[in-house]
Formats: structure tokens, C-alpha cells, sequence
């Protein structure tokens, strides 16, 4: 309890990515907090690479973290952008309200 | 070794509770706000662990960029308008999350530089990276010659999103006047210049 391990940091990740999974299946609000969810299913799995790189003594996990960030980013812009052009045209963003596909 | 469990516990825990809020926050901003908190957190139990360098790009890449993008575009889309309507009656005011977000965020700025006194203590505590180079220094001897391939197409990705998101977001909007280039060059004395004779005491009449 007292001594941190690799499996507390591995429970941190476990119990972030839980919250994010949830955040996207309980979220009926706005598509803004669905990609936020999927922000901090990413955080969840930085935190689990960069704990296995630091505590089996590899950088190349925190390479990977680098690219995962890339790729969080530019999902973020991407999203935020498809998020505006569709607030543009249908004037809403609640989650009920997009069903153009009928899905 | 104990000092390396404080810290543990209290970014974990901040970092539970805020991502806890970010999901079941009813106002979005106040989900940016902790969201904002949740990167804090982890960026600094990043540093704490040893990853300093990851630990640094994601307090500025993330909390300096990514989630201040997310609150430009909450505060444009005007949802929180939206979200008023919805719930009725309840005045909404941001002031009071704000406060305890960026209270909680100089509470772990200060135990972060006074970790960083201590960093021996706390990385001993079992079989970190301890080497004499530091984490950015092997990061850069790895990344720029095992992994350029991976270095160049993230660089390519982030090209990409930069690209889409400008056409994406970009409308043509009329009656706005703009530089065309092509008239501007397009241009010579005998259409742009015109000589007239004027009269005395009498104008002259431009058709315009």
C-alpha cells in the first residue's frame, strides 16, 4: 500500500480509462464531452506506457507516448472542427438531435 | 519512499475526482475546466515518476493548447446558452468552479517545485531510470535516430489535421471585399489612367 509500484499506476490508467469509456456511453448532453472522453481514454493509456517504460527501464514506451499525443491532438482539432461545421448547419450539438444517418 | 506515496496519492486522487467530473459535470465548460485539472494531474505524476520531458508536453501541449481549443469552441458554439434553456431556473455561474479548479492547480504547482527538491528521495524508491543523462537527453538520442521514420509521419499527422481543419471550417462569405491578385496585376496605364480636359470653371464629371 505504502511502497508504489507498477501496479498502482497501472490501477490509475485502468480507473481513468474506465471513467472515460463510461463518460462516452452515459453522455446524452453534447458531442463536445464524447471527445473529451476520448481525451482521457487516451490519458489512460499514456499513463500506462509511460509507467511500463519507466519501471521496465525502456524510453522507447515514452516514444510511443509522443505519437499517441500527436495523434490525440490532431483527432481533438479535427473533431472540434467537424463539431463547428455541424453547429454551423443544424444549429445543435446535443447527442439526440444527430441522427441524419438514423443510426 | 514515503514522500514518493504522498505525492502518488494526491495527484491520483485529484486526477480521479476531476476526470470523475469531467463526465458528470452539468455545465460543458465546467467539463473543460476539469479536464484542464485532469491534465495537470497526470503531467505532474509524469514528472514525478521520471518521464520530466513528457511530463512538460503535456502541461503545454495539452492544458496550452488542446484544452484551451475545446473552451474556445464551447464558448463559441454558445452552449452554454443552450444548456440553460434546457435546465430552467438554475442560474449557472462558472465563478465558483473556477475558483476551486485553479486553487487545486496552485496547490499542485507548489508541491510539484517542492518535490523537485527532493527528486532523489523520491525516485530511489525502486528501479527508476536513474542514469547520469537526463530523461529528455535519452528521449532525443532514441527518437531522432531509431525512430525518425515514426518522428517524420507524426509530423506528417499533425500536417494533415492542420489541413483538414482549415478547409473543414472555411466558407466562402459574400459581399466581403478581398484582395484579388490577379486583377491587381492584371492592370496597365492605358485602362487604369484616363486624361481629360477641363474646362475652366467647370468640373469635371467621373463616372463612377
Amino acid at each position: 500500500m505504502i511502497e508504489i509500484g507498477l501496479g498502482h499506476y497501472l490501477s490509475l490508467g485502468a480507473i481513468i480509462f474506465f471513467l472515460g469509456v463510461i463518460g462516452i456511453f452515459l453522455n446524452r448532453k453534447n458531442v463536445i464531452v464524447i471527445l473529451m472522453s476520448i481525451e482521457l481514454i487516451l490519458l489512460a493509456v499514456n499513463i500506462n506506457l509511460i509507467s511500463f517504460s519507466i519501471f521496465s527501464g525502456d524510453i522507447v514506451g515514452q516514444i510511443f507516448t509522443m505519437l499517441i499525443l500527436t495523434v490525440a491532438a490532431a483527432e481533438a482539432a479535427i473533431g472540434l472542427a467537424i463539431i463547428v461545421v455541424y453547429y454551423r448547419n443544424r444549429g445543435s450539438i446535443r447527442v439526440e438531435d444527430i441522427h441524419g444517418m438514423k443510426g | 519512499m514515503i514522500i514518493h506515496s504522498i505525492f502518488f496519492y494526491f495527484f491520483s486522487i485529484i486526477a480521479i475526482f476531476s476526470s470523475l467530473m469531467v463526465i458528470t459535470s452539468r455545465s460543458t465548460i465546467n467539463s473543460v475546466f476539469f479536464l484542464i485539472l485532469d491534465f495537470i494531474s497526470v503531467g505532474c505524476l509524469f514528472i514525478m515518476v521520471g518521464a520530466e520531458f513528457l511530463g512538460m508536453i503535456l502541461l503545454i501541449v495539452y492544458v496550452g493548447a488542446v484544452a484551451v481549443l475545446f473552451l474556445f469552441v464551447v464558448m463559441m458554439l454558445n452552449v452554454a446558452e443552450q444548456k440553460q434553456s434546457w435546465f430552467i431556473g438554475k442560474k449557472s455561474t462558472h465563478i465558483p468552479t473556477g475558483l476551486i479548479v485553479s486553487v487545486l492547480i496552485l496547490l499542485e504547482l507548489l508541491v510539484v517545485v517542492g518535490g523537485w527538491k527532493y527528486k532523489k528521495d523520491v525516485m530511489s524508491s525502486s528501479n527508476l531510470i536513474l542514469s547520469e543523462t537526463s530523461n529528455t537527453h535519452q528521449l532525443g538520442l532514441v527518437m531522432y535516430t531509431d525512430y525518425i521514420l515514426y518522428f517524420q509521419l507524426a509530423g506528417i499527422v499533425l500536417l494533415l489535421a492542420m489541413i483538414g481543419a482549415i478547409l473543414l471550417t472555411f466558407r466562402e462569405r459574400v459581399g466581403v471585399k478581398k484582395q484579388s491578385y490577379i486583377n491587381q496585376i492584371s492592370r496597365n496605364p492605358e485602362t487604369a489612367v484616363k486624361l481629360m480636359e477641363v474646362k475652366s470653371n467647370q468640373g469635371v464629371k467621373i463616372d463612377d
